[in-house]
């Protein structure tokens, strides 16, 4: 069934090379990510615990790569986050007419973000992890505004670079482990009697997700790529392939280099910390609307890896699974949010055609629901308590600092001093955009139905959340204790 | 050691469907000739097929010369359904030429020296080999009988004569030392003979190969000569003398400390490296193509240097082999298809004709190594041989030089997709490329059911 969610948009997709299928584009597109998703919360609903719905076949035996599919506590939220944000873009992509192949193109992605989350081989992983590039790289170059061909070709070349650098970072615990096989490495993780070669194969992984994620200085390539990305491609490129980068850390480098990993904490958490503070403080420099939502994109990824960070210190294991847990929710949170935000961006681009903040101004006046709708994503963003922000973000940091190491506590300080940026930046944007003074670019009318039923969902998930987390913490506490014992052992 | 002529069935066939079809094409009309086609196709197919048989009995050598294992049974079949694709693809420009069935047979013999060079197990049969797989080329560049086809095939003729000799000197100095020609008696020679010995036959083989630095004629005879007969000298011949290499290197040079495996890391990433930097700012695809098939030789010497050290070598080199072949065929068939061979004139090919768009976009991004194409699983056999037999810095090599190949391969992709008006493609080449990235996609995914096979015995 775990193969069928996976695979189902990508059927979908082969239905547009038939003739005729033009003018159903996007109705097809839109029942095709609803399916997907009424799967995914079947799957939910019938997940056992531990490692459910698995698939094993064997693929090259050669090096014993397999067809290796399953999903726990850490993939399911991503997975259902995956196919959420996909129907969103679907149906907002529904204002206006859908080319077949825009559609088929975002089906694959879907399949592709949804099999990388279910991955439990390293080389599916990277497989799936490389078509993502490269469908984000058409959507970016054909369908995308401003000086596209360039940001595509960066973001291509960038990402592609880090990716390899990953292949290489596997192939090394394939000659450590002899096979590819995410949970058999697991079990016995290579190279621990041997630090050296462990830390040069973490510096491979490590690198190759930090780029995806990204961390700083592997960033750049994400602020040209946003802003020039159409605004679908936005909310899926930070929404969720973001999270690949974050997730192959939760994933594959702390249960299958624990050594490695608990010796090189500090590196993590200091790169977290940096994404954290150079995040917000670039953010709050920037004009451009988009820009901007980027680089708190850089901040809230660095949120992500202070906290796993930390999972590998020498302190007890309570506050440090704390942390993992509020990491995986801060993934599904920015998902989110961040989608929301791009899709907000996006009718702003559609009304204004610009992103430039001196040139807008005054949109509640004449966008209420807009305004609504903006003001509600960026204060779940800055982390107020009621939305899923919050929940995430207070986790973190309660895990960071619980650790009790002193350095860890100032980590946690400075990396709260992050979302003291981020809420002035954000009400700096609301005040400047939404509120005012009429601007010389105009936004009206408001937002049509398509536009409102594509982001109010991803808020009242996120609403959600934050209020009741309960039946979300429940799936992540187990798998979060589960990679702190990983992570954790000599 | 037998000495069955069966064991050379698909040779044998290949070498009846080169006279039988020069023979048809002799006594036929002008415009009668595809008979030629036609037969030398059959023959090829039927050399595929009898290889495949082959490859069920055990390994052997036969005539004492002729090494019968997974190597010489993969190229055998890489070689005769690759030369059967080119034959489809030459059919059309060459249809009604007064010489059309020499065509097919200057094909075909070529592709039999090909084999040869493969299977080759003995330095004499490995000169012939280089002669029977050298000569037919040279006219086929020439075919057209043009200027720039006369200026390729000028240059690739003075190249392989010039590089030939020293390979004729090498096999001399070895004769001479070790007082037989058959590989099995040559392993225990002196470090210093073999090791000269060594480096002259080299110039040889890496000029069939392609590789830095016997590649000067590449982007010349891909240039000037037809299409079709440049997508046969870039794909076929390479696949002949990767396996000669890693034969010379598995059991006459790789053993000792000769310094054969730096030498040909080294060889492997001045290819790769010269190649895709050449390739940056080539505005004709061909001479694109050209360099790209430069720097995939690099990729593909990678596994032969490290012949012996790894047990995946043999496999990621076949492997690669095969999985390249396929790619690059597609890609020339495009070329092919929609006779544009500037990247301007390939604007709009996708409004034009999606299905030859997606199929470029698929054979461009497997030579980049895309996954889950057949070269991302060949390449993957590759960095994981490098990094088994000791060479990672190899594997490193290999992942800088395909981020810097993901450049020239974007920049033809992007024209394809921009508004533009793009001519109607030839329908038997267009299927051809859609076959190759088709076939490109399935052994990637399908990769687990075939690398068993490359690495029997």
């Amino acid at each position: 069934m775990l193969s069928l969610v996976i695979f189902l948009p990508l059927a979908a997709a082969a239905v547009f090379a038939l003739p005729r299928t033009g003018r159903a584009a996007g109705a097809v597109w839109i029942a095709a990510a609803a399916a997907d998703l009424a799967l995914a919360v079947a799957l939910w609903a019938t997940y056992p615990g531990g490692i459910g719905h698995e698939t094993r076949l064997r693929w090259i035996p050669t090096v014993s790569a397999g067809y290796h599919i399953g999903v726990d506590g850490l993939s399911l939220p991503l997975i259902a986050m995956t196919c959420v944000l996909f129907l969103c873009c679907a149906v907002y992509s529904a204002r206006g007419p859908v080319s077949r192949s825009y559609a088929a193109l975002f089906l694959f992605l879907q399949t592709v973000s949804v099999g990388l989350f279910a991955a439990l081989d390293l080389l599916l992983f990277f497989v799936f992890f490389d078509l993502s590039i490269v469908g984000m790289y058409f959507v970016i170059a054909g369908w995308g505004h401003g000086d596209r061909a360039r940001s595509a070709l960066m973001f291509f070349l960038y990402t592609f670079l880090g990716s390899l650098v990953l292949l290489l970072g596997f192939i090394g615990l394939y000659v450590g482990g002899r096979t590819f096989d995410i949970a058999d490495l697991a079990r016995v993780p290579p190279f621990a009697d041997r630090p050296g070669a462990a830390a040069v194969v973490l510096l491979a992984v490590g690198v190759g997700l930090a780029v995806k994620t990204p961390a700083v200085p592997l960033h750049t390539w994400l602020p040209p790529a946003h802003t020039d990305a159409p605004a679908a491609g936005s909310a899926v490129l930070a929404g969720v392939l973001l999270k690949m980068g974050a997730y192959g850390f939760a994933r594959i480098a702390m249960p299958l280099l624990p050594g490695a990993w608990q010796r090189y904490a500090w590196v993590i958490i200091c790169v977290g910390l940096a994404g954290v503070l150079y995040g917000a403080l670039v953010a709050l420099a920037q004009d451009d609307v988009k820009r901007l939502i980027a680089y708190t994109s850089v901040n809230h990824m660095g949120y992500i890896l202070l906290a796993l960070g930390a999972a590998g210190l020498a302190a007890p294991s309570a506050p440090r699974t704390l942390a993992v847990s509020g990491a995986v929710t801060q993934m599904v949170s920015h998902g989110l949010l961040t989608g929301a935000l791009f899709l907000v961006a996006g009718v702003l681009w559609d009304r204004a055609r610009t992103y430039d903040a001196r040139r807008l101004g005054g949109v509640a006046a004449t966008a209420p629901r807009l305004t609504a709708l903006a003001a509600l994503a960026a204060f779940g963003s800055l982390g107020l308590p009621g939305l899923s922000g919050f929940i995430a973000e207070f986790q973190i940091f309660a895990g960071v600092i619980g650790t009790g190491l002193p350095a860890a506590v100032v980590a946690g300080a400075l990396g709260v001093t992050g979302i003291l940026i981020t809420a002035a930046l954000f009400l700096r944007v609301l005040h400047r955009v939404f509120l005012g003074p009429p601007g010389e670019a105009g936004v009206n009318p408001d937002t049509r139905w398509p536009e409102t039923a594509a982001i109010a969902p991803l808020l009242a998930l996120s609403v959600l959340i934050g209020l009741a987390p309960r039946w979300l913490l429940d799936l992540i506490e187990p798998v979060s204790a589960a990679i702190v014992s990983l992570v954790g052992r000599p | 050691m037998t000495e069955n002529p069966w064991d050379l069935l698909p040779e044998l066939l290949i070498l009846g469907g080169a006279v039988t079809g020069l023979l048809t094409g002799a006594f036929s009309a002008r415009e009668r000739q595809g008979r030629a086609a036609w037969i030398s196709a059959a023959a090829l197919v039927a050399a595929a097929v009898a290889a495949m048989a082959a490859a069920l009995r055990p390994d052997g050598m036969a005539f004492e010369s002729w090494a019968l294992d997974p190597l010489t049974h993969v190229v055998r079949v890489v070689v005769a359904l690759a030369t059967a694709a080119v034959v489809v693809l030459a059919r059309r420009r060459a249809r009604g030429h007064p010489r059309e069935a020499e065509l097919y047979a200057l094909l075909l013999l070529a592709a039999l020296g090909t084999l040869a060079l493969a299977a080759a197990d003995d330095l004499l049969v490995l000169v012939s080999a280089y002669l029977l797989a050298s000569v037919p080329g040279y006219a086929l560049a020439g075919f057209a009988k043009d200027g720039p086809g006369t200026e390729a095939a000028l240059k690739y003729y003075l190249m392989g004569a010039f590089l030939g000799v020293p390979m004729l000197a090498g096999v001399t100095l070895l004769y001479g030392a070790a007082g037989t020609t058959a590989y099995g008696g040559l392993a225990g020679e002196r470090p210093g003979i073999a090791a000269v010995a060594a480096v002259l036959l080299l110039a040889g083989v890496l000029f069939k190969a392609g590789a830095v630095p016997a590649h000067f004629w590449v982007p010349d005879v891909t240039q000037g000569a037809p299409i079709a007969v440049a997508a046969f000298v870039t794909t076929v011949p390479k696949a002949g003398a990767l396996a000669a290499l890693l034969r010379l290197g598995g059991e006459v040079f790789g053993a000792a400390g000769y310094g054969w495996r730096p030498l040909l890391g080294l060889v492997a990433v001045a290819t790769m490296t010269l190649g895709n930097l050449a390739a940056f700012h080539q505005d004709d695809v061909r001479r694109l193509l050209a360099y790209s098939t430069i720097a995939q030789a690099g990729y593909a010497l990678v596994p032969v240097a490290v012949a012996g050290a790894s047990a995946l070598a043999v496999p990621a080199l076949l492997f690669y082999v095969a999985a390249y072949a396929v790619t690059n065929l597609g890609a020339f068939a495009v070329v092919a298809a929609t006779g544009r061979t500037t990247l301007a004139g390939q604007t709009g090919l996708a409004r034009r004709s999606p299905a030859l768009a997606v199929a470029l976009t698929v054979c461009l991004l497997g030579l980049v190594g895309t996954p889950p194409t057949a070269v991302f699983a060949g390449k993957l056999l590759v960095l994981g041989a490098a990094w088994d037999g000791g060479h990672p810095w190899l594997a490193v090599a290999v992942v800088v030089n395909t981020v810097i190949s993901l450049f020239y391969y974007l920049r033809w992709i992007r024209p394809v997709f921009a508004g533009g008006d793009a001519g109607r493609p030839d329908p038997w080449a267009a299927g051809i490329a859609c076959a190759a990235a088709a076939l490109s996609v399935v052994l990637g995914i399908g990769a687990g059911a075939v690398t068993p096979l490359m690495s029997l015995g």
